[in-house]
């Protein structure tokens, strides 16, 4: 029983083998194979162009917006193939949330903002909203900020507030991943390590993939760090052993802070 | 072949701690043969020089410990460049032992010289000869990087700890025969076990170098 336990805990949720992408002509990733486990922060890192951002949005299809784009690989969700044309985009999207590097709260009120996902799935009962408002700006770490105002509009909130109004208005919906895509790279440093630390608390609920620009947040975050360089997965594993003592050369180049 | 970093300022900060720990490195070393040439020469000038010289070692320790707190504050550096900088943090704990060894050997000899000799010295020069050539040796390994030449170095604890026990033994047959001899003996016994401990330091610094060239440690390992 044990075991089945722990085989269910440490099974990937999300599991990418031999994914290759195009932007028309250019080959934004090259062949990437690489697992994800349940409540683990897994961070991607490498240079600007490095295909990071792009895998990322493979997760949740946000790709299928981009006209150019060809896929061919497999990404597995729960054991499911997310590029199968019987997908359900929105009920994916809606298991995989996704917040982005400009906080982008909607032009509402901080309640609207955070019911959103839940309203156009055709939930309406005010007891239901009301709780997944204050469940969603708790888990959030900024409940007791605007509980006072959660009927002025959001786009007077303050970046960092802005931008854990969209990790709430992401989890409100009860993701089971959520995708961040540079959560903080337009954020002060004391926000930022608000939303590290959220992000610390919102592993043990969901899992996290982040793209970041800053290794030393991606050090500080993650369990698993993975470094992209030119479309490839040059390495992943453990962020405590890329950090001291990476396997590849490029890695500890681009770590070192010796990319040429 | 170890890229520069994209930082010039970095690489010259890296560079210039590595340039300390040699001046640092060649302190001792001379610390090391002079405090045994001031014993072997009955040269009471010259252990005392030896003894000052421990406190600009003591001194290069704890600016080169400043630098490296610096470096990991300001720079927050990642794998090669953390285990260089850990690394050198600990490197100059064990050069100012050796420092601190010598001094007392100095000290000794000081004494020694107010006596006649016991015995002419043979082996514990020979001893101070291989302790000093490997600190220059887990130095250099150090500063190239050399995970080969640090084996070496901890190979070369074996001889000097050999030597060490055949010393010992040979004051002692002094000591059986003639009681007056014992305080000498006991003072050049003394000497022994300090030079048997500084290559003793040497080798951990060998060990350390191993370390920050391929990650893998190795202390506690080698017999």
């Amino acid at each position: 029983m044990a075991q089945t336990q722990e085989q269910t805990e440490h099974a990937p949720i999300l599991s990418v083998s031999n994914l290759n992408l195009h932007y028309g002509e250019a080959h934004a990733l090259k062949n990437v194979n690489l697992d994800m486990i349940r409540h683990q922060v897994t961070a991607f890192i490498g240079p600007s162009g490095c295909g990071k951002s792009t895998l990322l949005r493979c997760f949740n299809r946000m790709n299928d917006l981009v006209e150019s784009a060809r896929i061919d690989g497999s990404i597995r969700f729960n054991g499911e193939e997310v590029n199968d044309s019987a997908t359900d985009v929105i009920s994916l999207r809606r298991r995989i949330g996704m917040v982005f590097q400009q906080s982008n709260p909607f032009p509402k009120s901080i309640y609207e903002n955070i019911v959103y996902g839940l309203r156009i799935s055709g939930v309406n009962d005010k007891t239901i909203l009301d709780e997944a408002v204050e469940r969603s700006l708790k888990n959030a770490a900024i409940w007791n900020e605007v509980k006072d105002r959660l009927n002025d509009s959001a786009l007077g909130l303050s970046g960092g507030q802005a931008q854990r109004i969209c990790i709430a208005r992401a989890i409100a919906v009860n993701p089971e991943i959520i995708l961040m895509d540079e959560p903080c790279s337009a954020l002060d440093p004391i926000s930022t390590l608000k939303i590290e630390e959220l992000i610390e608390e919102l592993k043990s609920k969901y899992t996290i993939v982040i793209v970041t620009h800053n290794m030393q947040q991606a050090a500080r975050v993650s369990d698993v760090t993975a470094f992209f360089y030119l479309g490839e997965l040059i390495e992943a594993g453990e962020t405590r052993k890329i950090f001291t003592n990476p396997e590849k050369k490029q890695t500890e180049d681009y770590i070192t802070g010796r990319f040429g | 072949m170890i890229q520069e970093h994209i930082s010039k300022a970095f690489d010259h900060e890296l560079n210039d701690l590595r340039q300390s720990i040699l001046i640092m490195g060649g302190k001792v070393e001379l610390m090391i043969a002079n405090s045994v040439k001031s014993l072997v020469e009955r040269d009471t000038v010259l252990a005392e020089r030896t003894i000052a010289l421990d406190h600009e070692v003591n001194a290069a320790e704890v600016s080169i410990d400043e630098r490296c707190l610096e470096l990991l504050a300001l720079r927050q550096p990642a794998a090669r460049d953390l285990r260089f900088i850990t690394i050198a943090l600990k490197i100059v704990t064990d050069l100012e032992r050796i420092g601190d060894q010598c001094a007392n050997i100095a000290k000794r000899a000081r004494e020694l010289n107010e006596e006649p000799p016991l015995k002419p010295y043979i082996d514990i020069p020979r001893m101070a000869h291989r302790a000093e050539i490997m600190v220059k040796e887990a130095l250099d390994a150090f500063v190239r990087g050399d995970a080969e030449l640090a084996v070496k170095v901890c190979r070369d604890d074996s001889f000097v700890d050999d030597l060490n026990i055949q010393i010992q033994r040979e004051l002692l047959t002094y000591m059986i025969e003639d009681p007056s001899t014992i305080s000498r003996a006991m003072k050049l016994n003394y000497i022994s076990k300090s030079l048997e401990r500084v290559s003793d330091h040497a080798t951990n610094v060998a060990e350390m170098v191993i370390f920050m060239v391929k990650g893998k440690d190795i202390r506690h390992t080698i017999a």
